[in-house]
């Protein structure tokens, strides 16, 4: 099943893309964040809470002042000058100690004496994508759509219980929600935790508690279970971090998605996504983009050419990133209303532009969840086309759609019914797609030119204007952001000449990133 | 007929079906279990027609049994807020005529809700179903705060702004945190002696007028309201207030 796309208007959109981001790259060029700050300090050993539950990234990166040089700058100046570490400077701030002033260490020597806590910071990173590529090996994944369910139930214990049934029903890829304000809080919480809203705290010992807890299933199942998690908001940067030290496999990343849906600071977001997407790059983490979102706010025919001109930005600033286009899952969602007459259609044609236009992306595919109600037999059928759709297209991760999407976050047996009718969908159709042509100038062809054009049009005119001022100007999704509102502004800040992110730049760290797995 | 019972295929059969998860493994012991189960819970005849494992700790059941219970109807009362919804030009209409200004309204998702679905479907130019939104009446003056509002920024703004109605909305509903939001913005109002200057309405697809009378909300509006229904309900009581 193949469209005829017309490869130079592709071309012609991926050039848009890149004259689209790059400004905005020279910009990130320029600045920082706290975020990054406290992901550095992360990666160089620094955890822990103080006394009062501040944790110490928090604690190290609110004492640094002026912020222009950098955390790292700092911590390898305190090094040279008391060998300590990392986490002893950090728990000194935390008892009081001012942070010492990096101006009278010599570069080299700050540098030289923070190398090693650095190279820890690689190998730990560098290990668990080593120690998955050896999993993926031993334990090889069903073939995609990969399905994937999420657990929401605000406590990791029984969102471990969740897990587990869902991977033993077939899951291939559990995601842990997150408590629903957790993007704007500027730490990243603490510990184990039991209380949440709408989905449980992200944190890194929540992340260890379900990697263990997948990992046993995944031996006991003969096949890898894969785990996702949410770099979004104001700790996109410190989430990949930790995310990439507990070896998570995806996590949920957007260059613009806090910007318009969470309200967070264009200039914050843009800098967070791309230091959190080098992480993500160098440990093997495959990126879920949100476009999903600009369909369930908004009619999701008219916005079919947002989601491609999203896909292109996000895929623009991935490859800036360094993220290649395998860990690249650019989203779509299944969102037409199912009284519209050929709304199957529609999607049909969308998925398969996706996937001609991105071929070597794990494309993600969202589940209707707009015009899910409390009919679950309805909705249950709804699910069943999105399958259909999804296995006919070649779609990579297969978010399964629950029949009780309107109603609550899923119960086991949700989770159940759904991974039942996704496999009986895509086992029964497996190869349906392959042995189907599509007419040549017919209703889907036809609809998948209308979404690139549409997709070329708003391209344009976000490059002509910016792409800053063009969300200042409510282009995306009909919201409209200042350029210095919402929230994490005051996080921003200028690099000086001696700043220094010894994770930012895979050179300078003195390695080059292992070979990947194809 | 007052007394009614769940319709089967035969008048008063009282046909129900169920479907739930155990937490144990699947046996036929487990069946059994679940048929005597919703024995216990009141029902007949029951019929355990599939049962299976969904993982090693959990087993799925779907049940038909019958009630031996009846409701009387007749006393059944649960008054929709919607009543008979006027057009965007009768809703503009009114306002024009009866109440003479524009009427300020102010929408958010309270305490840490960050899906606007809801409200924006109703507030937003576009609207929902074909059906425009506040912000398209010239009868109002639509301010949507968005997500994750406090109640307290609420009441500062409709204090600071004079609003005239508030639209709170709550999707997440888990472990009821969406009564608690919903308490809490109106108790606010009361503490700060705002209550009686504004229509104060709840919405969400698990509200319902029931529900936001008990809340002591003016009304409640659950999934599948229509603009013009909050509109009509708005501008309704509005010229209600001029004319008393």
């Amino acid at each position: 099943m193949q469209l005829r796309i017309d490869p130079g208007a592709v071309a012609r959109a991926r050039r848009l893309a890149g004259a689209i981001v790059d400004p905005v790259e020279a910009f990130i060029a320029r600045h920082s964040t706290v975020g990054v700050e406290r992901a550095v300090a992360r990666l160089c050993g620094v955890d822990g809470v103080d006394a009062d539950g501040v944790p110490l990234p928090n604690r190290l990166v609110d004492a640094l002042r002026p912020r222009e040089g950098g955390i790292a700058r700092a911590l390898g100046a305190a090094a040279a000058e008391t060998g300590r570490s990392p986490q002893d400077v950090a728990a000194a701030v935390a008892a009081g100690e001012p942070l010492p002033d990096p101006s009278r260490t010599p570069e080299a020597a700050g540098r030289a004496a923070l190398r090693p806590h650095v190279e820890r910071g690689w190998a730990r990173l560098d290990g668990a994508r080593r120690e998955r590529d050896a999993l993926l090996a031993r334990l090889p994944q069903a073939e995609p759509p990969l399905l994937y369910v999420i657990v929401a139930s605000g406590n990791i214990y029984e969102d471990r219980t969740a897990a587990v049934a869902a991977a033993e029903a077939g899951a291939q890829i559990v995601a842990v929600i997150r408590s629903t304000a957790q993007s704007l809080l500027d730490y990243v919480p603490y510990g184990a935790t039991t209380e949440g809203f709408g989905g449980t705290y992200a944190t890194q010992e929540n992340f260890r508690i379900m990697r263990a807890a997948l990992d046993a299933a995944s031996e006991r199942l003969g096949r890898y279970v894969m785990l996702t998690n949410y770099a979004s908001g104001l700790c996109m940067a410190e989430i990949a971090a930790t995310a990439a030290l507990e070896r998570l496999d995806m996590l949920l990343n957007d260059s613009m998605y806090g910007i318009l849906f969470r309200d967070i600071n264009m200039q914050r977001t843009f800098v967070d996504q791309h230091f959190s997407r080098q992480l993500n790059a160098r440990s093997g983490i495959v990126i879920n983009t949100g476009e999903d979102n600009y369909l369930t706010t908004a009619d999701a025919v008219e916005q079919a050419p947002a989601v491609l001109a999203s896909q292109f930005v996000n895929e623009a600033f991935a490859l800036r990133a360094g993220l290649p286009p395998r860990q690249m899952g650019l989203g779509d969602a299944y969102e037409i209303d199912p009284d519209l007459e050929d709304g199957f259609l529609f999607q049909l044609a969308q998925a398969q532009l996706a996937r001609q236009i991105f071929p070597a992306a794990p494309l993600k595919y969202m589940p209707p969840t707009k015009h899910m109600t409390g009919d679950i037999f309805k909705g249950h059928l709804i699910d069943a086309m999105f399958n259909l759709t999804s296995v006919m297209t070649h779609q990579t991760i297969h978010l399964c759609g629950m029949l009780t999407e309107a109603i609550h976050t899923p119960f086991v047996g949700d989770r159940a019914l759904a991974l039942e009718n996704a496999r009986y969908v895509m086992g029964t159709a497996r190869h349906l797609g392959d042995e189907l042509e599509i007419v040549p100038g017919g209703k889907i062809e036809r609809r998948a030119h209308d979404v690139l054009n549409g997709a070329l049009r708003i391209l344009g005119a976000v490059a002509e204007r910016g792409l800053m001022r063009a969300i200042e100007n409510g282009t995306f999704a009909d919201v409209r952001r200042a350029r210095d509102g919402g929230r994490g502004y005051d996080g921003v800040f200028s690099k000086a000449d001696q700043y220094w992110n010894p994770f930012a730049d895979v050179e300078s760290a003195g390695m080059r990133p292992p070979a990947s797995r194809s | 007929m007052s007394s009614v019972k769940p319709y089967g295929d035969t008048l008063d059969d009282g046909a129900v079906q169920l479907s739930f998860t155990l937490p144990i493994p699947w046996d036929e012991a487990a069946d059994e279990a679940a048929r005597r189960l919703v024995g216990l819970m009141g029902f007949t005849d029951v019929a355990v027609v599939e049962g299976r494992p969904i993982s090693a700790a959990f087993s799925f059941y779907v049940v038909y049994a019958r009630t031996p219970v009846a409701i009387d109807v007749s006393t059944i009362r649960a008054p929709s807020a919607a009543g008979a919804a006027l057009s965007l030009e009768q809703v503009d209409e009114l306002v024009a005529k009866r109440v003479g200004r524009k009427l300020k309204v102010v929408g958010a998702c309270i305490g840490t809700d960050a899906h606007t679905v809801g409200i924006d479907a109703i507030l937003n130019m576009k609207g929902y179903k074909g059906d425009y939104g506040l912000e398209r009446y010239r009868g109002f003056e639509v301010f949507n705060l968005g997500s994750q509002i406090a109640v307290e920024d609420l009441v500062r703004f409709a204090r600071d702004r004079g609003v005239d109605a508030i639209l709170a909305s709550q999707v997440v509903t888990q472990k009821g945190s969406d009564i608690a939001n919903f308490t809490a913005l109106a108790e606010l109002l009361e503490a700060e002696h705002l209550r009686e200057d504004v229509l104060l309405i709840a919405g969400g697809p698990r509200v319902t007028n029931l529900l936001a009378a008990e809340l002591g909300y003016d009304a409640g509006f659950g999934r599948g309201t229509l603009p013009s229904e909050v509109a009509t309900f708005i501008a309704r009581r509005a010229a209600e207030r001029v004319s008393a």
